[in-house]
């Protein structure tokens, strides 16, 4: 503060204005809600979204019963932490959010229902959901043609692009390049031995994993390639072929319980990672909970976040999920994907100034979320997020150590040329 | 037995304008669009449920396994859909343009030689309803030629349900896998997406639906339908005077199974997709738990029962999302307790019989009388 003589103007009055000039700039850091006068309804809400004065509502979408809910509760957990920090900082546009939980029954017709009935029905302004790629297709041509706004947290198989969906997760490119060429240029590996399950997500990683083992680096090449249906619990065949062919890296996308059965069996049949390279793009905290730790040390996992992440929003946000649902749950990648979500969202709605869906699908472009636990990220054009990739090695406690992480912000690519 | 019940008695007459009008009138005028739809989708549940009660009701023979002819005309009606959908334009950013993107996602170049005849929607409608009927005549065949039946044709048909899941989630590229065949448009240039193409659908449904429960009552009443129930109580007897009995039961068989197709072919033009979701033994388990609420001795009873038990499903999972699954078997062990014949049970003893006395029928009826006999004598099959 600079004094004027000139002026002579010393009154108490002008320090208060000063000291209110000097706290502006401030006062625009702080979030807009908690200053910013409520906007009326029908200027933010001109689509006749379940908007009031007070609340805005929202939909959950997961399978809260049958075989995928092992998976999903996390997604669920995490979202509706996510819904209770943000009203507690006093919600989107000075309005309160409020959920609508919907089970999706891990039965894709079911997702479809649900997600119609939240839409048509409850007129939600976003949906929180999904999980499996067969529960996304499912609800995709709802949220399109009732043009709602759905947040999607699982790593998936890319060759997707929606208006109406943000991908909070990886597509593929952003899991598989980087955890290759980290491979070929630590470990030295030359060949590999692909193992997956019998669907979308694993065929079409693989897919890329191929092209740019074979395509893109020089040395290096694929010497098996196998898929098993889900849960399928038998791998000894597969286990006696990798013993003859001995892969420099074993590669693998094998989901859900098979997991349990295939980690076992390698373990049984004398196979030790911690000799024997093998990396998983499907393996998070959660898969381990029932691998069990010993029987996993030593692989190697890619994601873009692990519950061990050493940075302090990370510290936040495990410290407030585990106040939230206890001190024995674990985080893992899609988790905090689905954490994400709420967020995203939010910020969309603040900076569209809307809650209508057609403004948010516009304003999508550049959101950049600062307190991500995985770290900063942005919302890309193509509607999937800006991330790093990072390589975490499993220890025997089921949490995993970072042994890796991108340089850079990973753009996403989900029709990826040259790859297809 | 003296008398048959005649087809179309004013028994029947009632049941069936009471129950038209419940489809038609009522939940039109009260439901909204949204409602509306999952109705239509319930109801396609029904298609199979009538053909139970034909196939395992009357003809005693229990197939765990009719979710495979409901895909197989699901998936039937889906390949047409599918193939409108995934026109040259549509699909200019596949590798090879012009064929479904599942099949570009799994490195196929080129339509596989059975997906060809669902170009055309005149074929595609005759498939829907040839294909099941062969392939019910196929696996009846072989096995009512044999004399399989009972424990072990239901265990068969579970296997087949089974191998079905198993086969289309395997062959991805030619089926769709897991995902199923999704984002389905147009039939026939038809948006078929719209509120207003929903409510016409469901019309559609409601009265393809009417008339299959006609056939049905015209079968139950015609000489086929007293030789089903012989079959169901003395199979040895009805043999010995002189029926070929295997071919009877493939006939029901065939019949039910292509009831389901019909009703598969029905839900994909209402939900916009099929998956195999809806073709393993969970879902044809829980079709014959449909026919086994409403009453398996009862063609209107499988509708009524099939509508209850999704309502049930959709009310109790939208209030308590995480517990609903318990809610709905424990309401099912009560049910099956307490009314082993199914709301046509609860129908004919309190429901009925002030009916009758109102439109001066005699009390009891024959067509009841075998079927009540036949609960007693044999409660379990």
């Amino acid at each position: 503060m600079s004094r004027d003589d000139k002026t002579g103007f010393h009154s108490p009055l002008r320090r208060k204005l000063l000291m209110g000039m000097a706290a502006a700039p401030f006062a625009g850091m702080m979030p807009k809600t908690a200053f910013a006068q409520t906007p009326a309804t029908a200027a933010v809400n001109t689509t006749g979204l379940a908007v009031t004065d007070t609340e805005v509502t929202v939909g959950i979408l997961h399978s809260a019963t049958g075989t995928m809910a092992i998976s999903e509760t996390g997604s669920i957990q995490a979202e509706k932490l996510a819904i209770a920090q943000i009203n507690e900082m006093g919600g989107v546009l000075g309005r309160k959010i409020k959920f609508i939980q919907e089970d999706g029954a891990s039965d894709w017709p079911t997702f479809a229902e649900k997600a119609k009935k939240l839409l048509v029905q409850d007129k939600v302004a976003a949906i929180m959901g999904c999980w499996t790629s067969a529960s996304r297709k499912a609800v995709l041509p709802v949220i399109e043609q009732y043009n709602g706004m759905l947040y999607y947290p699982t790593f998936y198989e890319g060759l997707e692009q929606s208006k109406n969906v943000i991908y909070t997760g990886q597509e593929a490119t952003q899991q598989i390049l980087e955890s290759i060429n980290w491979v070929v240029k630590e470990k030295g590996a030359k060949t590999f031995y692909f193992i997956g399950s019998d669907y979308i997500w694993p065929r079409t990683s693989n897919k890329i994993a191929r092209k740019h083992i074979e395509n893109h680096l020089t040395g290096t090449k694929v010497v098996g390639e196998e898929y098993f249906p889900l849960g399928h619990t038998q791998f000894n065949s597969v286990i006696n072929k990798l013993k003859l062919t001995k892969p420099d890296v074993i590669f693998t996308d094998v989901v859900g319980g098979s997991n349990v059965a295939f980690y076992k069996q390698l373990k049984a049949a004398g196979i030790n990672l911690e000799k024997q390279t093998l990396i998983t793009i499907s393996v998070t905290e959660d898969e381990i909970d029932g691998i069990g730790g010993d029987n996993i040390a030593g692989a190697y996992s890619c994601m873009k976040y692990f519950q061990s992440l050493d940075n302090p929003n990370n510290k936040e946000f495990v410290a407030a999920f585990k106040k939230m649902w206890g001190e024995k749950t674990v985080i893992g990648d899609v988790t905090q994907a689905a954490y994400l979500g709420p967020w995203i969202w939010k910020m969309t709605v603040e900076k569209a100034g809307s809650f209508d869906v057609d403004k948010i699908a516009v304003a999508s472009e550049g959101i950049e979320f600062t307190k991500a636990p995985e770290g900063y990220v942005k919302v890309h054009a193509n509607h999937h997020l800006w991330s790093k990739t990072r390589i975490g090695l499993a220890q025997k406690d089921g949490q995993f150590k970072v042994v890796y992480e991108s340089p850079e912000l990973i753009e996403p690519n989900p029709f990826p040329k040259g790859y297809q | 037995m003296k008398t048959a019940p005649s087809f179309l008695n004013r028994r029947d007459m009632l049941a069936l304008a009471v129950v038209a009008a419940l489809l038609l009138i009522v939940f039109p005028a009260l439901l909204d669009g949204f409602r509306l739809n999952l109705v239509g989708k319930y109801l396609t549940y029904a298609f199979v449920a009538v053909g139970l009660v034909l196939c395992w009701g009357y003809g005693g023979i229990l197939s765990l396994g009719q979710g495979v002819f409901f895909a197989l005309g699901g998936y039937g009606m889906a390949m047409y859909l599918k193939l409108e959908a995934s026109s040259v334009e549509n699909t200019k950013i596949q590798s090879t343009p012009g064929i479904p993107d599942f099949m570009d996602w799994n490195q196929i170049t080129e339509l596989p030689y059975f997906w060809q005849p669902f170009h055309s929607l005149p074929l595609t409608i005759l498939l829907i309803i040839l294909v099941p009927a062969f392939f019910a005549f196929v696996i009846g065949s072989a096995m009512f030629k044999r004399r399989v039946s009972g424990v072990y044709f239901a265990i068969i048909t579970q296997a087949i349900a089974a191998i079905a899941t198993i086969l289309i989630i395997g062959q991805q590229g030619y089926t769709g896998g897991v995902n199923g065949i999704t984002d389905l448009r147009t039939l026939h240039g038809w948006d078929i997406r719209t509120d207003s193409a929903k409510f016409i659908l469901y019309f559609v449904n409601v009265v393809l639906l009417l008339s299959v429960v006609g056939l049905a009552l015209f079968v139950r009443a015609s000489k086929l339908g007293r030789i089903l129930v012989a079959m169901r109580e003395k199979e040895d007897r009805v043999r010995f005077s002189g029926y070929s009995v295997a071919n009877f039961q493939i006939f029901v068989f065939c019949l039910a199974g292509v009831f389901a197709a019909l009703g598969g072919a029905m839900f994909t033009l209402q939900v916009g997709f099929m998956s195999p979701s809806l073709v393993g033994i969970v879902p044809s388990i829980e079709m014959v738990i449909f026919t086994a609420v409403g009453g398996r001795m009862s063609l209107f009873g499988a509708i009524y029962g099939t509508l209850a038990v999704n309502f049930a499903k959709t009310s109790l999972s939208e209030s308590f999302p995480e517990l609903w699954l318990l809610g709905l078997g424990g309401l099912f062990i009560a049910v099956v307790l307490a009314f082993p014949n199914g709301l046509a049970g609860i129908w004919n003893d309190y429901v009925q019989p002030p009916i009758d006395r109102a439109l001066k029928l005699r009390p009891k009826h024959q067509g009841d009388d075998v079927a009540k006999q036949a609960a007693s004598t044999a409660p379990a099959e």
